[in-house]
């Protein structure tokens, strides 16, 4: 037979059909009990079993971690671990890291006018590219570093697959699968990340959800936010102790409530968007092994750390730029910033925010972690973003611009709510290969935010509570 | 034999066997990622520097099987039939042999170049595990060898295989699984029409074994595989013949 | 009897898994075959799901599936 692309194709067809006539149900689990039955006479040949203590201690420790009445406050303590610990160990360096990038910035901006540079050349390489990626490195770095890591040991150790054995119940009541409890583990760190981390879940629909509803745990790059206008306003009245004690509360509170709209959400698409698609289900449950600590550290600060920064200052540097240029050119006497804050402005009152606060959200789509510098960078008007040392000082600019505890509520809702940073967007596209289900992703929590806010704002006008 | 080649050498495994732990261990950090064909996942690649030769290695998704039951097994399985790897490690986990086993009897119907890895002996001897190694060589047909990737026990008997694996001195004859008279019968009505579309590209019986299961998708992608091979030009293992088993 | 209503402790001979598609193709290949040896080894927290010893790897399973996977209780006087 001469060969012919039609040829070719007719051949394939007739294999297919002689194949799919010749196949049978009982084939199939012929094929693999045969496969399983040679495995299993050659292991009983070649390996030979003595008692031992070791499986009693993955037990014993089972016993505890998966245990009615300790796994889940164990569950909690690690969870408050991490934060803590990166919260807390992150603190200092990140300030170390915003200093020396002061200090540097000093020296280059001298660099740039001993060499008569122009400003604008100035305004934005320095103020804008420089101090939008060095801000992101600074804030972002140190909690990476100490996250991803403490993560990754408690991967390897094997503990994290004793939370999802804990969670699932919850998660199956919503269609989903327990392994999410780990990618939202994950989320608290990064998105981002987190988005690349739901590939543990096997089964494509509980994927997806996972990956849908993975913004409503607040990433690192929002806990600062979260973090500073919770002890700012929620927690005004209260002073030492307490204070630290209602801020907490408070943040438990947002988190709580993410984590109460990610199973509201996941339900509603597995009732809808989601619905019918087949489900499997199987953990396995690998035994405890103490990780090798250096290893798993450098690896993972490497490969997490490393490459999720790099993303973000992909991202972040021309965000840097691109805000410096929109607060410095000026379309008659109004910069082309204030142009967006008025244009914005009718509509984020109503969500109880300000035009500011939304063009802030809008130009952080890079990465959440450029909100807050935006913000105060509109309110000062100073043509580049700022950091403000003194949170009295930073009290003071959000009052004197009208500022009440429900702008500060409800921005803190909005950024646990609100859209994926872009890194997250692109992340959800790598994984899905679908324009259609990255757009839902955004337009899920977008609507949500909006729609939370409004509500809020709503209600609490109406009863006069400002 | 040339120096300064590089050889794709693959690691399968289950999930949990250690496999990222040897892949990491063996490369260190000059590791990046890479996308093949599928472009869908990607996966990690590393490269090992042994005897003036590079082995560039690649860390398969961990999977419980290749019977395309989810992406990361379609990806593996793509990899080890498709790309044709220079030497396939399997990875098995020496505290679950048995289920461990599956896997590298599934990848020895797909290729013969073939090293078995029985990682985690140190667990395993914890727990009062004893593996014959040599019995299991023999009984698999394909190098066996005794690693602990945490502590990086047995890498020098390794390398030194996957080195003679690749310069031919290593001839395998891995263990072939028999089914029943009625499914071999099916396997051998099969085979000659599978060999006259793809020649001794790829392995014709296996071929036929998953057509006989079911698996459809899988001759649209030898279509287009044999489409991009013929555009392309690289060079397969050259596989000798003549010397056995007892060579090692 | 099922899987599903195995007691802590209990060993189960399996003699069929009504489960069909791609999740009997992952049972199977996690060694969940007719004939193997099954020991029930504790619920989740919450009930649900249940862990199985199955060819010397723990594997969690969910109502769903272990209530399809049957088997008769052998009597283990060893353990």
């Amino acid at each position: 037979m001469e060969y012919s692309p039609e040829n070719e194709r007719q051949s394939f067809r007739e294999l297919l059909n002689q194949a799919n006539e010749l196949s049978t149900s009982s084939l199939r689990d012929e094929v693999v009990s045969s496969l399983y039955q040679t495995s299993q006479q050659i292991c009983s040949r070649t390996v030979r079993f003595t008692k031992s203590k070791e499986d009693k201690k993955t037990e014993r420790l089972d016993a505890i971690f998966t245990s009615p009445i300790w796994g889940f406050p164990i569950m909690l303590i690690m969870l408050g671990l991490i934060f803590y610990l990166t919260i807390a160990g992150a603190n200092v360096p990140s300030s170390m890291l915003a200093n020396f990038f002061t200090w540097l910035e000093d020296y280059i901006s001298m660099a740039f006018f001993a060499l008569n540079s122009p400003d604008w050349l100035h305004g934005v390489l320095v103020l804008g590219l420089y101090r939008g990626t060095t801000w992101v490195i600074s804030v972002m770095l140190p909690p990476m570093a100490i996250f991803f890591p403490t993560f990754a040991l408690l991967e390897s150790y094997g503990y994290l697959p004793r939370v999802a054995f804990n969670m699932d119940r919850l998660f199956k009541k919503v269609g989903a699968h327990g392994k999410q409890s780990l990618t939202m583990a994950m989320g608290f760190g990064c998105n981002a990340a987190a988005v690349l981390s739901t590939r543990i879940i096997e089964s494509p629909r509980e994927r997806m959800l996972a990956i849908l509803t993975n913004n409503f745990v607040p990433c690192n790059g929002r806990w600062g936010t979260l973090i500073v206008l919770a002890s700012l306003f929620m927690a005004a009245g209260f002073t030492g102790g307490m204070k630290t004690l209602v801020s907490s509360g408070v943040i438990v509170g947002i988190v709580i409530f993410g984590i109460f709209v990610t199973f509201a959400v996941s339900w509603v698409l597995s009732k809808t968007m989601l619905k019918g698609v087949p489900t499997h289900y199987t953990l396995e449950l690998p035994p405890y092994r103490r990780p090798k600590f250096f290893d798993t550290i450098v690896r993972s600060s490497l490969n997490k750390s490393y490459a999720v920064l790099m993303r973000a200052i992909k991202i972040a540097a021309p965000a840097g730029i691109l805000t410096w240029v929109f607060a410095n050119i000026y379309i008659g006497d109004t910069s082309i910033f204030m142009y967006g804050v008025n244009f914005l402005d009718p509509f984020a009152q109503s969500l109880g925010l300000d035009g500011y606060i939304m063009l802030a959200f809008l130009l952080g789509l890079p990465a959440n972690e450029v909100v807050l510098p935006i913000l105060l960078m509109g309110y000062l008007s100073t043509g580049s973003m700022l950091e403000v040392d003194n949170l009295a000082d930073l009290k003071n600019i959000f009052l004197d611009q009208g500022w009440t505890w429900l702008t500060a509520l409800n921005m803190m809702l909005f950024s646990l709510l609100h859209y994926p940073c872009g890194t997250t967007l692109i992340n959800i596209y790598k994984e899905t290969k679908s324009y259609k289900w990255t757009f839902v992703a955004f337009l899920i929590p977008t609507v949500i935010a909006i729609g939370v806010t409004f509500a809020v704002a709503q209600l609490v006008r109406g009863m006069g509570w400002v | 034999m040339t120096t300064n080649e590089v050889y794709r050498i693959a690691l399968a495994g289950n999930p949990n066997t250690g496999k990222s732990t040897l892949f990491n261990a063996l490369t260190g950090l000059k590791q990046h990622t890479g996308n093949w064909a599928g472009k869908t996942v990607s996966l990690a690649e590393g490269s090992v520097h042994y005897k003036k030769n590079t082995y560039r290695l690649i860390d398969l998704p961990g999977t419980y099987s290749l019977y395309s039951n989810s992406t990361d097994e379609e990806v593996a399985r793509n990899y080890i039939v498709f790309e044709k790897p220079h030497v396939t490690l399997v990875v098995l986990d020496a505290t679950s042999l048995e289920r461990n086993l599956n896997l590298a009897l599934q990848v020895m119907e797909m290729t013969s170049n073939v090293i078995v890895c029985v990682n985690l002996i140190d667990e395993a001897k914890k727990r009062g595990i004893e593996i014959d190694e040599l019995k299991l060589m023999r009984q698999l047909g394909v190098p066996v060898l005794k690693i602990s990737a945490r502590n990086k026990t047995g890498f020098p008997a390794l390398l030194d295989t996957i080195d003679r694996m690749i310069r031919g001195e290593i001839s395998t004859s891995p263990y072939a699984i028999q089914y029943n008279d009625e499914t071999e019968g099916k396997i051998s009505q099969l085979v000659p029409n599978v060999k006259k579309l793809v020649g001794d590209r790829f392995p014709s019986r296996w071929i036929a074994l998953r057509l006989l299961d079911g698996d459809t998708s899988l001759l649209d992608e030898i279509q287009k595989r044999m489409h991009q091979e013929e555009e392309s030009t690289w060079n397969t293992v050259q596989k000798t013949s003549g010397s056995h088993l007892e060579n090692f | 009897m099922n899987l599903y209503e195995g007691n802590k402790g209990d060993r189960i001979r399996i003699k069929e898994v009504a489960i069909e598609g791609v999740m009997r193709r992952r049972l199977l290949d996690l060694g969940f075959v007719p004939g193997a040896v099954v020991d029930v080894l504790k619920k989740s927290p919450l009930g649900d799901p249940i862990a199985f010893r199955v060819s010397h790897t723990t594997i969690a399973l969910r109502k769903e599936e272990s209530i399809k996977i049957t088997g008769e209780l052998i009597q283990d006087d060893n353990e």
